[in-house]
């Protein structure tokens, strides 16, 4: 990939996007037939699948917590998603993002209710185009939904990226490689508001007053996708109970 | 189990002195314990450095070699950061191949000298394309009392100022100086209800491991954050964070300057 001479042009983005526009996200709850819950989704180029199976039991058994129940998040990339071929398995890259988007979850998951048990949520991303990340906690929540887990609210998740000095919503492959920063968010959406940042990471060089409005931007991205998420899984419980 | 009511006990301690509007060891919510840096301790590397913070400490050596550039970076040296939290650091490490601790602390402490641009990748270049300097940071954990993530990057970046290019004995010229940039300091404050403190000891972790990472370098411009625990923060929290974390960070930025302009 060559660098672009201008990644913003006429106030436009290489993908014609204004800076504050989210690439397009389809979302379709309850994909796989085996998963207790499960939700594939787009975001842009990015196609990930996410599953939840449980709570079920925690094995092996020393995993075990007597006063809640265990949540394990795996993040992990088909070799064929990107363009030069990743090898299968964990790296430090996906060990890290699972981490942390463990711990976000594990901050929604009312795991109280479901002592000695485990929470698995798996995500596969079979095409990633910067934002990945992002995609699979969008995809998680909905299928946390899906498998009627007990959550304080919807988890939603959206970057914000400095290119050529202006930030923008949502970066895609180009302005993740190319730009000067990158920021991605996870927020706590309750009663359809904003309450709190459950992930938080950044890289790059932003002043303090920048990454105040990266927040802004963020907050304003996740309410749009929290509206898809919303209707998504409306429509996946208003068919059921048509088909009953 | 005996470590278990321990921490319990402390724990308690810690939170009845917060309600005091203080910390265990006297410090400020937004003080530093003491650095002490100690450059050029192993011979063998092309730069060393231990640090002490409190009674954490950490030893980073710095080893280059010449190997091959990235394909879509031809021009540029390598840096590869890697952490071993050895099991005589603590009770709580284990042998074995990194856990996702030490891969997170590896990739944090990475992410702030690479985001920095501190170390001058362009001038680490010696064949375009087929030849270029590979810096490899090891991060090596002596003991752990706490924040050992604030230790290590301390220490990371005195062992690359510390840090010599070994072009003489690999027959590609004379040796010289790396060149350095920037110096990043990463704050990390542990949070605690709607309160923080910055670089939190062992005893005060035992409240909880909810941290925030904040990577200042030059000019008070962030170059790295990273959200640690399974907690949520709000906003006007971050805020108060960030604040506080990119003026701790100048801080230590003086006394990484004081101390090492001295050794090397």
């Amino acid at each position: 990939m060559h660098k672009p001479e201008r990644l913003i042009v006429d106030g436009k983005r290489l993908d014609g996007r204004k800076p504050d526009e989210l690439r397009p996200i389809r979302i379709e709850v309850d994909f796989l037939k085996r998963a207790d819950g499960s939700c594939y989704l787009e975001m842009g180029k990015n196609r990930v699948v996410a599953a939840v199976y449980g709570p079920r039991e925690a094995h092996p058994r020393h995993i075990q917590d007597p006063t809640k129940a265990v949540v394990r998040y795996r993040y992990n990339m088909a070799p064929f998603s990107v363009e030069e071929r990743k090898r299968p398995g964990p790296d430090r890259r996906s060990v890290e993002i699972s981490k942390v988007s463990k711990e976000a979850f594990e901050a929604v998951i009312m795991k109280e209710l479901f002592p000695r048990s485990v929470i698995d949520i798996f995500v596969e991303v079979l095409q990633a185009d910067a934002g990945s990340r992002t995609a699979c906690i969008n995809a998680a929540s909905v299928a946390l939904v899906d498998a009627g887990i007990p959550i304080k609210g919807i988890l939603t998740s959206v970057a914000v990226a400095k290119v050529d000095g202006t930030l923008v919503l949502d970066p895609m492959k180009e302005e993740d490689n190319f730009g000067e920063a990158d920021m991605p968010f996870a927020f706590l959406i309750r009663g359809g508001k904003i309450e709190s940042i459950a992930l938080l990471q950044m890289d790059g060089r932003m002043t303090k007053e920048e990454i105040k409005e990266a927040m802004k931007l963020a907050k304003k991205g996740a309410m749009e996708i929290y509206q898809l998420q919303r209707e998504a899984i409306m429509k996946r419980f208003l068919e059921e109970e048509e088909n009953d | 189990m005996t470590e278990d009511i321990l921490s319990e006990v402390k724990k308690d301690y810690v939170l009845s002195k917060l309600r005091e509007g203080e910390r265990i060891d006297g410090r400020k919510f937004d003080e530093f314990r003491k650095v002490e840096i100690k450059t050029g301790l192993i011979e063998k590397a092309e730069g060393s450095a231990l640090v002490k913070l409190g009674n954490t400490q950490v030893v980073v050596g710095v080893k280059m070699q010449p190997g091959e550039p990235f394909p879509d970076t031809p021009d540029k040296g390598v840096i590869i950061v890697n952490a071993e939290l050895v099991p005589l650091a603590s009770p709580t490490f284990e042998p074995g191949p990194p856990d996702e601790n030490s891969v997170e602390l590896a990739r944090v402490v990475d992410r702030g000298i690479r985001e920095s641009e501190a170390v001058d990748l362009s001038k680490l270049c010696i064949e375009e394309g087929k030849k270029v300097w590979i810096i490899f940071v090891d991060i090596h954990a002596l003991d752990d009392d706490g924040n050992l993530l604030d230790a290590s990057a301390i220490a990371s970046i005195c062992a690359l100022l510390d840090a010599k290019v070994p072009a003489s004995r690999f027959g590609v010229g004379e040796d010289f100086k790396l060149p350095i940039n920037d110096i990043p300091v990463s704050v990390t404050s542990l949070i605690i209800g709607e309160k923080f403190l910055i670089d939190p000891s062992r005893d005060e972790m035992s409240v909880g491991d909810k941290t925030i990472t904040i990577s200042v370098g030059r000019n008070d411009e962030v170059v790295a954050i990273q959200k640690s625990g399974d907690y949520l923060l709000n906003e006007s929290l971050f805020e108060e964070v960030l604040e506080k974390s990119i003026v701790a960070g100048r801080k230590i930025r003086e006394e990484i300057l004081r101390q090492c302009s001295k050794t090397c």
